[in-house]
């Protein structure tokens, strides 16, 4: 609450465009130099095994995921929002499209293969869609509040999920397929390409276009958004619906790598997609955020837990780490803009004496 | 009656009632006092829980840490009674868990409250922290023989019937714990500065800082308690299944939430009483048991917890929007 009185206050007192680019590159910059931080001090001490083009490789298949959901939660808390459901939408997704896949071209047999994988993407991304529509209806119409819309979604979906699998795991795609989570075009790795695409558009969409402007006016002030003629409603149903899209590609890539597909895959991604978007500088109260700083973040947090698991850290330790890095980071967060705003006070009343 | 309907609670009854009938036309085994037994021992750990989200939610926060804090404290506390070979009363686990479940939700309070930080992100974190801490640094065992003073509370039961197969099935006296606990908070929230803080805190925040309410201390106060409550309910869990396990009990947060959320309160804060949460505990745990009594099988529900979550919100969201509608035009 005072954080965002203290930004508003800010922006009140210094509504120039530059003071706020300023900000940013001061996050962005920070940001820079903790990710450099961590992989110099992996590199130098596991060198053997860090350092190396499989490590690169293996890290380069493992983060896109979590890199797309982020991408999906930035978004809505961009609007003052935040979209628990994406972990679910992306599991539903992915069973969905497996059940497809697998009735087309059951295992051994040659089937349509092109249909079925295209088929299958296509419902993926209609699922996501869909799922993405109904927590947008839920939180711009029915007015219930982000977290609690999507916490019941969220145990709807995987509900939805359990109930199709009864809990099984749905198994064996054509190689065809497993081809979009483990390929390599050139030297990158699919699921990479998919990252960086994604984040291409959505750098352009956040600051080129009409939405993504509307997106951070919303998120800073939903009802001065609304007197400045914005369609609150229409932007909130667009982003969750974006969300559910990012999450439903994210269920395609997720099958595609691990090639089964489960109703409790990634649970923990909720969370760690939070984390990767407030590391990255996005403001949980909205209209605050970067698809840049999101990236440094989770090639960070990446980086650091493939060194934990060459330290041998336990899976329990990592948990903790994220749940203490979190917290870190919002009270540094926290402590620098306070100080930034009292180094501009007295600026003023400096200036205000002279 | 049209202004007894629209109380909250008196609607969340009419509607469990309504469920019990349908379920014992069903099933007639429903109608026992075997299965009431049932019910309310099934509904005393998620009851004390509710009572802790619901002095958060009323103040405009949530926590989602509470059960990190339960599982925490029980499984150390188990483990350090288990391990000096401890043979006393069960009050000393309650007093351990409990104390350190103030500890744990002081350091929420103190995030919270100096940092000024969303609670439900510092609560997201720190779940993490005090779950990994825990499985990291402390254990992993699960303990299934527990310390002689926890079996013997486990084993105390009121009103004894004998059951269809020749056992005896008692009401457990850890109701009492439930039935201690509501009181004790309901007085609270109702009769002191500090539960009247409490609702002032979560229906503004600003104007219950210029009204002269110290706002950090109420805070203090509420993650504090709900600690406390997270403690005493992880103890009363380890001993109603006799096993202390570390793995337990998280993920059941959001039901939790969800019941109470049923039960009237609101997310947005300053609204929602004791015994409506009491109530919607008691629908989700109908719900929940008589699932598997009505032979729906179990993984339907992750999937009716979701239906409950959104329905119940809808209907509170419904509410708030037709009283802020009714405010406007009584203005006009």
């Amino acid at each position: 609450m005072v954080m965002n009185s203290l930004t508003r206050s800010q922006k009140l007192s210094n509504p120039g465009i530059k003071s706020l680019s300023a900000r940013m590159d001061s996050n962005l910059w920070r940001l820079l130099l903790i990710t450099i931080a961590v992989f110099l001090i992996m590199g130098l001490l596991r060198p053997h095994t860090f350092l190396t083009l499989r490590n690169f490789r293996s890290m380069s298949y493992q983060f896109p995921e979590l890199g797309v959901l982020s991408i999906a939660m930035m978004l809505t808390m961009l609007t003052g929002g935040i979209d628990l459901s994406v972990v679910g939408t992306a599991n539903l997704a992915g069973i969905l499209a497996a059940k497809f896949l697998i009735s087309m071209v059951p295992a051994g047999s040659e089937g349509p293969v092109g249909v079925a994988i295209f088929g299958a993407i296509l419902i993926a991304l209609g699922i996501g869609v869909l799922c993405g529509l109904f927590n947008g209806f839920l939180v711009s119409k029915a007015g219930i509040p982000p977290i609690l819309a999507t916490l019941g979604t969220m145990q709807l979906y995987m509900g939805i999920a359990i109930v199709i699998t009864k809990g099984y795991a749905v198994l064996g795609y054509p190689e065809q397929f497993l081809f979009i989570g483990n390929g390599v075009l050139w030297i990158f790795p699919i699921p990479l390409i998919l990252f960086v695409i994604v984040a291409a558009i959505f750098t352009v969409i956040l600051n080129k276009t009409a939405f993504g402007l509307h997106v951070f006016m919303l998120g800073t002030n939903a009802t001065a958004a609304r007197f400045s003629g914005i369609n609150n409603t229409l932007v909130l149903m667009r982003t969750y619906l974006i969300s559910g899209f990012l999450a439903g590609l994210t269920g395609v890539i997720v099958i595609a790598r691990t090639n089964s597909a489960k109703a409790d895959y990634g649970t923990s991604y909720v969370l760690q997609a939070v984390l990767v978007s407030i590391l990255g500088g996005v403001n949980p109260s909205g209209g605050f955020g970067t698809v840049s700083g999101l990236i440094l973040a989770i090639l960070s947090l990446q980086f650091l837990s493939s060194g934990f698991n060459m330290l041998r850290f336990s899976n329990f330790f990592k948990e903790f780490i994220w749940g203490f890095l979190l917290i870190l980071v919002m009270v540094i967060n926290y402590l620098s803009t306070s100080y930034q705003y009292r180094r501009r006070l007295e600026r003023q009343k400096r200036m205000a004496k002279a | 009656m049209n202004k007894l309907l629209e109380k909250h609670e008196v609607f969340v009854a009419f509607i469990i009632l309504g469920l019990v009938m349908v379920f014992g036309v069903i099933n007639p085994n429903f109608f026992t006092r075997a299965t009431l037994y049932d019910m309310l021992r099934s509904s005393v750990v998620m009851g004390i829980f509710g009572i802790g989200v619901l002095m958060v939610l009323v103040s405009g926060g949530i926590d989602i840490s509470f059960t990190a804090i339960a599982a925490f404290c029980m499984y150390v506390t188990t483990r350090y009674l288990k391990g000096i070979g401890f043979e006393g009363s069960v009050l000393l686990a309650f007093a351990m868990s409990g104390a350190l479940g103030i500890l744990l939700g002081m350091i929420n309070a103190l995030l919270i409250s100096s940092f000024k930080l969303p609670t439900l992100i510092v609560t997201l974190g720190t779940s993490n922290m005090f779950r990994g801490f825990m499985l990291a640094f402390i254990g992993t065992k699960i303990i299934s023989v527990l310390p002689p003073g926890m079996v013997r509370f486990s084993r105390m039961e009121l009103f004894p019937v004998t059951t269809a197969i020749g056992g005896t099935n008692g009401l457990s006296v850890s109701i009492f714990v439930l039935a201690i606990v509501v009181p004790i908070t309901w007085f609270i929230l109702k009769y002191t500065m500090l539960g009247r803080g409490i609702y002032a805190l979560g229906g503004d925040r600003v104007a219950a800082e210029r009204a002269g309410l110290n706002v950090s201390v109420i805070q203090f106060f509420i993650y504090c308690y709900v600690g406390f409550l997270a403690g005493i309910a992880g103890v009363v869990h380890a001993s109603l299944i006799r096993t202390a396990s570390p793995f337990d009990l998280v993920g059941t947060e959001l039901s939790v939430i969800a019941a109470v959320v049923l039960g009237g309160a609101r997310i947005t804060g300053g609204h929602g009483t004791v015994l409506g949460s009491i109530l919607g505990v008691f629908l989700v745990v109908i719900m929940n048991n008589s699932l598997i009594m009505m032979g729906v099988p179990s993984y339907w529900q992750s999937a009716v917890i979701g239906i409950i979550i959104l329905i119940g919100t809808s209907i509170t969201a419904f509410q708030s929007k037709r009283t802020g509608r009714i405010s406007l035009v009584e203005i006009e």
